[in-house]
């Protein structure tokens, strides 16, 4: 199969890869573009853990194809500390201990992250309904969204 | 294997014509969240993928001189939510839209690839019969209209000529005293596929129902628009015995499977019991309008 040549941008740098057509972002990222960070929990858009934005839009990278992202800015988990400073969110699930094995992990903060650029006040029901696309198998669920309501309290403190 | 092409045509004329040349090979590219699982699942292997995304008219949500609304066949659910007016003269439709999936889901999911899908249980379809919108559909043979309720063909199936897109939908500008709601049971919260979904949409006028639309979903192998329970609302004052005719029409028009998700004494019962609760929704949510 001929190769397609990609052109776009990841985490603000111009990126360009070569995929498969039926390749999915989630593929490119974790294939050509060595970002690992998604992780590839069911590759059927259930749980979460390939969570990016594609020009600020919270997807599973899973049900995108790796041709669609030519021209588009893509976010990843890659993207989020600013060097060695850690994201509130970041920072918050470190402090809390809202993760145990860590696969859902990267997924969470995306999508946590995609919430509160959103709404800064969100309320427990509304992280948690937020949240319902991200799957955390060891049902770790409690002290993660203690940690997004903290995050998003520190904040809107600061 | 066949090689798999991958087009993303900036122009409606340009999508058909390589649609209609792959034939049966090819395959329409909205949100993907149908597609992109049944590709990996090798259900689907196709020869072509057009990608819809980048022709205008297909992503645009515009509010036309009338009052109603036109939707692009590729607007995600995160999109329709994001508009500052739709939610507030379609929110069954919009709630419908928005119980498909996750918030991830959302962002890439549409109405139109849950209409193609042709799932009998798809949320927005529902919805979508009630506010009795009109589909627009474009193909090698040119342009034309048909009502929501006639695309399904089947489980998975469309009544899609070959060749054939759709490209918009248009809802009707609301008169005064109009509101829609949609309900679906599921035995979760979230996160789940309907064992019945049933959308209303009604007009009041001084207390007593002018119009009325009543779309069911999940208990027949396409959805279904139910004119007797319509017809069993329209002109009275929404009383007990209007409610239990149009919801006895509502169980009368199931033809539901068995399966895991629900019996076919359980959904015909439900099918009843939703449409008192959503024709509830919508006449509450009418009286402010």
């Amino acid at each position: 199969m001929a190769k397609v040549h990609v052109s776009t941008t990841i985490n603000g740098e111009p990126s360009e890869f070569l995929c498969e057509p039926n390749d999915t972002m989630l593929d490119a990222l974790r294939g050509p573009l060595g970002l690992t960070g998604s992780k590839e929990g069911c590759a059927s858009g259930d749980c979460g853990a390939c969570s990016i934005t594609v020009d600020d839009n919270l997807i599973c990278s899973c049900l995108m194809l790796a041709v669609e992202s030519e021209g588009h800015e893509l976010r990843t988990i890659e993207g989020m500390a600013q060097g060695e400073k850690l994201h509130p969110l970041q920072q918050k699930f470190l402090e809390m201990a809202a993760l145990q094995c860590g696969i859902c992990t990267s997924g969470m903060l995306v999508a946590s992250d995609a919430l509160l650029k959103r709404n800064p006040k969100p309320s427990e029901e509304e992280v948690r309904f937020w949240l319902a696309g991200n799957l955390c198998r060891c049902t770790g669920y409690d002290k993660i969204v203690r940690a997004v309501m903290d995050t998003a309290a520190e904040m809107r403190a600061q | 294997m066949t090689e798999l092409r991958y087009l993303a045509p900036n122009s409606l004329d340009e999508a058909i014509k390589a649609f209609a040349a792959a034939g049966s090979a090819g395959r329409i590219l909205a949100g993907g969240t149908d597609l992109l699982v049944q590709m990996r699942a090798g259900v689907v292997k196709p020869g072509l993928i057009v990608d819809i995304k980048k022709i205008a008219e297909m992503t645009e949500i515009e509010q036309t001189a009338d009052g109603g609304f036109r939707v692009g066949a590729a607007v995600s659910g995160m999109a329709l939510h994001d508009h500052a007016s739709f939610g507030k003269v379609w929110p069954g439709v919009l709630e419908a839209v928005n119980l498909i999936g996750s918030k991830q889901v959302q962002g890439r999911a549409s109405a139109g690839g849950n209409l193609c899908n042709g799932s009998p249980a798809g949320d927005s379809v529902p919805a979508m019969v009630a506010a009795g919108a009109i589909v627009t559909v474009q193909g090698p043979d040119g342009r034309r209209e048909m009502p929501v309720e006639q695309v399904p063909a089947g489980p998975g199936r469309t009544n899609f000529k070959p060749g054939e897109i759709l490209v918009s939908f248009t809802l009707p500008p609301r008169p005064k005293g109009s509101s829609d709601a949609y309900l679906r049971m599921i035995p979760r919260t979230e996160m789940d596929i309907a064992v019945v979904g049933l959308g209303v949409s009604l007009t009041l006028k001084d207390g007593v129902c002018t119009a009325a639309r009543v779309g069911l979903g999940a208990v027949a192998p396409t959805v279904l628009l139910v004119e007797a329970a319509a017809k069993a609302l329209i002109g009275s004052k929404l009383d007990e015995a209007a409610l239990n005719a149009a919801a006895a029409a509502c169980s009368a028009a199931c033809r539901p499977i068995d399966d895991k998700r629900g019996t076919i004494a359980y959904r015909t019962k439900v099918a009843g019991v939703l449409l008192k609760r959503t024709t509830a929704i919508a006449a509450q949510r009418a009286k402010g309008n």
